[in-house]
Order: C-alpha cells, then structure tokens, then sequence
C-alpha cells in the first residue's frame, strides 16, 4: 500500500508542456528522499483543464498543482510528499480557501457544473494498466453483457437509452446497431471512429489516452450485439500517445481473455486492429473511413446501401465514434433509464466539449446535455481573457457555424444547435471575441475544406473552391453586393448536391455567419472596412500624432522601413510602404498606432 | 491538397533498401495493404520517393497508380524529403483565432521558404498542420518533436536560432 499517489497529466496538451520531464524528476526525487516505498506515481490521462498544464495532483490530500515545471519538483517532493505541507503557492489558486485549508476540485467552478460518464476515468486511472481500469467496474459490462443478456435485449438497452452518435449527425446508436444485426452474413465488423478530423476537437484523443479500455469494451458490446467477431479501430496517425495507448490496452485485454475466442466462456469471439489514418478529413465520413480501411483513396461511397447492410469489404458494419462508445459501459451497468434521467428529452446524457480560442479555460469539459452556452463559457469556461467581449462561439468545426451573443443562452443539444444554423459535431467549441472578423473565420474554414475535399463530386469540389474566390476577393475589398448574393445561392446549391456530408455541410460556415454577422459583410463591401480590424487588405496603420512622444522604437522596428520621423516628434507610417504586419502597434508604449 | 513531388536524384541504403524488402514481404497478400506500407516506407525513407512507390507497387501486386493515388490523397504522405528539422505550425482553429498564421508569416519571412517547401542547405523544412490537439497552448508549433505553445511572432527568431547550426 503507499501512503500518497501522485497523478501527473500525460495527455497530449500536458506532454506538450514537459509534464514527462516532471514524471522523471518525481521518481528521482522521491528515490533520493527514500519515498519510493511509500509514494506512488502514476500517469494518468487528461483532467480537463489544458490551460492550466502541466497538471498534478497529490492524493489522498487532494492537492492540485498548476503549471508544476520540473524546477518545482524538489520542493513539492520535500515539503509535501516528506513533510506533509502543501505548497500552496503552486496550487490552482482556485482551490485555495486560505492558508490552511484547500477545496475538493469538484468545488471549483471549472468542475462544478460538469458531469463526466465519457470521461469519468481520464485523469482518475492509469490508462496503461488494465487492472485499474478493472477496479473501475470495467468489463464488468461486457460480463453482464455476454452471461445475463441476448443480442436483442441489448439493443434494446440501447434503443431505450436514446444514445445518439457523439460524432456529430446524432444518429440513433440503438438504431443502427439493430439494423446491422438483422442483416445475415457470414462475416460483420464493428468499428470504432478515431479519425478525429475537427481542427480543435480533442475529446476523443483524450478518451483514447485517459481510458482506452472502455472503447474496446463497448466495441466488444456492439460486436455481441450486432454479431460480430472483428473490429476495427481507424485512428489518425496525429496522435502517436493514445495509439501507444490503444495497442497496450489491446494486448492486455487479449493476455486477460478480454478480447480473443470465447470471451467469459460464453463462445463470443471478438478481436481488434488498429488501422492509422493518414491526415485525410473526409475519412471521418462513415463509406470514406471504410474504403480507407480497405487501403484506398478515402473517398465516399453513395448511399444507400447504408454500411448496415454493405460496409466495410461489403459486409455489415457499424460504425460508432469513440465518445459514444465511451458511454455505452455506464449505460449497460447503470441502466438505460438512468441515462435518460440525464441531458433533455431528444438528446439525454453528457457531451463533451473540446473549449478553446479566446477562453479563460481552455481544455475539455463534459456537461448534461441542455446546459447553456453561457454556462459553458461563462462559468466553466471562465470567459473571455485580456478584457475583450464575447462576440461568437463556432461548434461544430469545419461543418458547423458561428452562434452569436444573442443566443448565449440557448440550451445546447443536438437539435437546438440545427436550429440555429450550426451544429454539434464532434464538439470543437472555439470561443471568439470582437478582434475576429467573420467573413474572415467563414474563409478560413473555406480554405480548409478547399484542401480537404476529396474531389469525386463536382459540387463540393468546383463549388467550394468557387466559394472561397468570392469570400477572397470580399475580404480584399474587391467585393460587390451582388457576389453576397451569388455567394449564398451557391451555398444551398453545394448543400442540396453533394455527395457526402463534408460537401452538405462545407457552406454552414459562410450561411451562419450571413446569418447573423451580415452587415460585416455589407461593411467589407460597401465601405471596404474590416469591422473587426482582422482583413489585412482592408487596414491601415496610422499614427496618432498626439499621443507619439517620438521615441523611434517603431521606426527601429519597423521591417521595410515603412516609419519615418525625427526624435521627440510626432512619426509618420508611409501606407505604400507598409505590409501591415503590426510590430509597430506591438511595440508602440503609448498606444500612439491605430488600425484604421 | 497540392502536392509537391521531389526532383532531387533518389539515394537510398541497402540496409533501407533490405527494410522496404521486409515491409513489403510482411504485407503481401493481406487485404488493405497499401496504407500500411506507405506509412512504414515514410518511417524508413523519411518521405515516398517515386522509385520507393514503385517497389511497393511490384511488391503488393497492384498498380503504381493506385499506389500514388493514395500516396498523394492523404496530408501525411509527403513527397518530398524533409529537412534536418521539421517545423510544423498549427492552423487549427484555436490556434487561428489566436493568431497563429502570423506565426507562419514571420517563419516564411525568417527562411525563405513557402510551406511545404525545404531550405536549400536542408537545414528546415515547413509545413501549415491542422491542429495536433494541444489546443490549450494556442497558438502552436512543433519543430521535431519539441512543441513550442503560447507563441508570439517575435519569439521565432530565437525560437529557430537554436536549431541552426
């Protein structure tokens, strides 16, 4: 038994920022002190709060250090782990009361409003030992699963819990497990989503590093359910730790008879493969992924016949994105009722949401379906840093669309987020203030599905690349009224047209922001003013002769020479010159230049 | 995405010359083969040379087109070899809205080079990436294995000074 177990972030945000270094250190440390013994050290998956990495926390004190660097390791080693004095100093300053007394982190505002079913093990387990995973109720499921109940009374488990795909449409789970299971043939596969595409999404990689077990328990549900013995797990190869993770946690569940022939004795076979995705966002359409897997070009296939009936090597597939099956062990032990006490009527349970942009707390977060954005942004989310104003979140990423202050308060689900002209999606949730032009965010989610179409179908790949030229030349200040217009056909032309969902939902970046930030367009146009200050073509710097002391540390810095003036008087910025790139602003102590 | 194909004369090894022969023979006859042994000849070579597509094309008994289709649909094959060090910057969302391109401006200013391009001494290479879901330290890039988070444009220089000599 040891005395103290020390949890450290090994998530890809905390990695990023040395958190292994930290790990090494501690070892070192608590050998020289002579703890090792006593104090364990365990690496966990992610807790959530990035913004606030590299992570530890001390239990069973409950201590959570902040932005621990390996230089504070000594003494944390010292005065806690020997000594048994906090140090309060590195704590999350929010978790200190006073000198003496700490909060629980479930206190703190950033937790309070959360409820974690998805994410109940990352940052709590050990994700590359499978018997703390075990001590956490796992395969416990499965047990239940294979010994007490039939494939149909699972589906039906399923169907009850009104589970809807956490990958983004929300398609029924239930729904399209039991489609799979009524076709008959001689060989299914069920297959897991990992090709987490969003840019900003990362809840899914963090399931993956913090509890990659719980994926291949539910796969092994789904493969019992639907009647099949092989799955597949299709993962970008972007995230090198949590498919290190996903292999360890394959061989020990095989070493365990968890996976492999006869499982709990009950003559169910069921084995898993990794297959790595290669940086394709397409992929993460369902026909794309599987002829990915097939070792092909990801390209989409048409529907019907839907996967259930011919997916992946034309055999019943079902096909379910990680978060989701995340949830299914809780679901199977606790309930189908249990889960719809949770979230609203059309959307029960938790989502999880990967915070991000301009956001206090940046990091993931998982609420009850129905909770407001405001609560999310506000409360857990912190706000808006550095005194600016929230102006737009954007869900949904390259898919979705921007949701305006007004609607802060609109209860997130998977059908009030249609409504208001975005959606769900993975849950990417980028937090946007009043220096981000609109017209700019809808181009640069343009851009990105320009590079990412796949080009079998015409309309997503003239008509995006057709979109981006107008949002181009409106940003360049080249723009007419008629080509707002032209712009917005052309969208629910790409959207009744495309083949698959990466051309449906390309135009909802550019309908959402005309939608709701119109006249940032009509001012691009009309006026050849960027509102947001944001469109390089469309600002000029100026300096403010009042408030320039003439110091010259502009002109100094200035990389074409662009500033002119003599010492102690008012300087000159020469616009033929100037290529905008701000370093003058940046450097300027007076607030003397302006974006005009 | 455009891809950029190599021009440079192709070297390899025997030793890497004997690990394509094991790679591809490990995965003939298997269905789906041809990602697999993409990504392991990249591992090995560092980028797909043509003549190394064409060897695994022979090897797996498929044709060389279908080979290079896949090798140029996906954003993780490259064609072209890299530099000494590899800097990738982050156009993820979060790291966008927190400015990140200006990142990129200043690195192409600093080396001369577009993204996806290679300095002529083969000191760096350069890429835009989306997002490697380090998003709490927008905005983001990696050079090598080194992730650099929290940036501002006038941290490069001193950033890219330390790799060059």
């Amino acid at each position: 038994m040891f005395r103290s177990n020390v949890l450290v972030c090994g998530g890809t945000g905390c990695t990023s920022s040395n958190s292994e270094q930290i790990i090494e250190k501690l070892n070192e440390e608590i050998k020289a002190q002579g703890l090792d013994k006593e104090v364990n050290v365990i690496r966990t998956g992610c807790f959530g709060l990035c913004a606030l990495g590299p992570i530890m926390v001390v239990y069973p004190e409950g201590a959570f250090y902040s932005r621990v660097t390996p230089e504070d390791v000594p003494e944390i080693v010292s005065e806690h782990l020997l000594k048994g004095r906090i140090v309060t100093r590195l704590l999350y300053q929010e978790t200190v009361v006073d000198e003496n007394t700490t909060k629980s982190l479930n206190e703190t505002t950033f937790y309070a409003k959360q409820m974690r079913i998805a994410l109940r093990n990352c940052g709590v387990i050990n994700p590359e030992v499978i018997d703390e995973y075990i001590a956490q109720d796992g395969y416990a499921a499965l047990g239940k699963v294979l010994t007490e109940m039939t494939p149909q009374q699972v589906i039906d488990t399923m169907l009850a819990s009104g589970l809807r795909g956490r990958g983004g449409a929300g398609f029924p789970t239930g729904l399209k497990w039991k489609f799979a299971a009524a076709n008959q043939a001689d060989q299914k596969y069920a297959c897991c989503n990992a090709d987490e595409g969003d840019p900003g999404a990362f809840m899914d990689r963090s399931v993956l590093e913090g509890d990659p077990h719980s994926v291949l328990e539910a796969m092994a549900i789904a493969g019992y359910a639907i009647g099949a013995s092989q799955g597949y797990i299709y993962i970008r190869a972007e995230y090198p730790i949590a498919v290190k993770r996903l292999q360890i946690a394959i061989d020990q569940a095989r070493e365990y008879g968890l996976l492999g022939k006869n499982i709990f004795d009950s003559g169910f076979d069921f084995d898993i493969d990794i297959r790595l995705g290669a940086g394709a966002f397409v992929c993460g359409e369902e026909t794309a992924l599987m002829t990915s897997i097939e070792g092909k070009r990801g390209e989409p296939r048409v529907r019907p016949p839907f996967p259930a009936l011919k997916g992946l090597f034309g055999k019943p597939t079902v096909l379910n994105n990680v978060e989701t099956y995340a949830n299914i062990p809780q679901i199977i032990l606790k309930g189908a009722d249990w889960f719809k006490s949770i979230g609203t009527e059309k959307s029960p349970g938790t989502k999880v949401f990967a915070l991000g942009g301009k956001i206090t707390n940046t990091g993931l977060v998982e609420v009850p379906m129905g909770t407001t954005l405001r609560e999310v942004v506000e409360d857990i989310g912190g706000g808006v840093p550095g005194g600016h104003t929230f102006k737009a979140a954007q869900t949904g990423g390259p898919s979705g669309g921007c949701i305006p202050a007004s609607l802060i308060d609109t209860p997130i689900d998977y059908d009030n987020l249609i409504a208001i002209g975005s959606m769900m999606g993975s849950g990417g949730l980028i937090v946007m203030d009043e220096t981000t032009c609109m017209v700019d965010i809808a181009k640069f989610f343009l851009e990105f599905t320009v590079d990412e179409s796949c080009g079998k179908c015409t309309p997503c790949r003239v008509g995006t690349k057709r979109l981006l030229e107008i949002l181009d030349k409106i940003t360049s200040g080249k723009g007419t009224l008629e080509d707002i217009d032209k712009l917005e056909e052309l969208c629910y032309y790409i959207k009744e047209n495309s083949l698959c969902g990466l051309g449906q939902t390309a135009p909802n970046p550019v309908l959402s922001t005309l939608k709701y930030f119109r006249d940032e367009y009509v001012a691009h146009v009309t006026e050849h003013r960027c509102p947001a200050g944001a469109c390089k073509a469309l600002t000029n710097f100026h300096i403010e002769a009042e408030k320039c002391k003439g110091c010259t540390l502009c002109a100094r810095n200035c990389p074409v020479g662009a500033i002119s003036g003599k010492v102690k008087e008012p300087h000159v910025i020469d616009t033929s010159k100037c290529i905008k790139c701000g370093v003058c602003m940046e450097k300027c102590k007076f607030q003397a230049v302006v974006k005009k | 995405m455009q891809k950029r194909i190599s021009t440079l004369p192709f070297h390899d090894t025997p030793e890497q010359a004997r690990k394509l022969e094991e790679v591809i023979a490990s995965l003939q006859g298997q269905a789906g083969a041809v990602m697999p042994a993409l990504h392991q000849a990249q591992d090995i070579y560092g980028y797909l040379p043509m003549e190394v597509q064409k060897k695994i094309a022979d090897g797996l008994g498929v044709s060389l087109e279908e080979v290079y289709g896949v090798s140029t649909f996906y954003s993780q094959f490259s064609l072209t070899p890299k530099g000494r060090n590899h800097i990738s910057v982050c156009l993820g969302t979060a790291c966008y809205v927190k400015g990140s391109d200006k990142v990129l401006d200043r690195i192409v200013e600093k080396l001369h080079i577009q993204p996806e391009e290679c300095t002529e001494d083969g000191l760096f290479s350069l890429t835009a990436c989306r997002c490697i879901g380090a998003c709490g330290l927008a905005p983001v890039m990696m050079i090598n294995e080194d992730v650099y988070g929290r940036l501002a444009p006038e941290d490069v220089d001193g950033i890219l000074e330390k790799y060059a000599e």
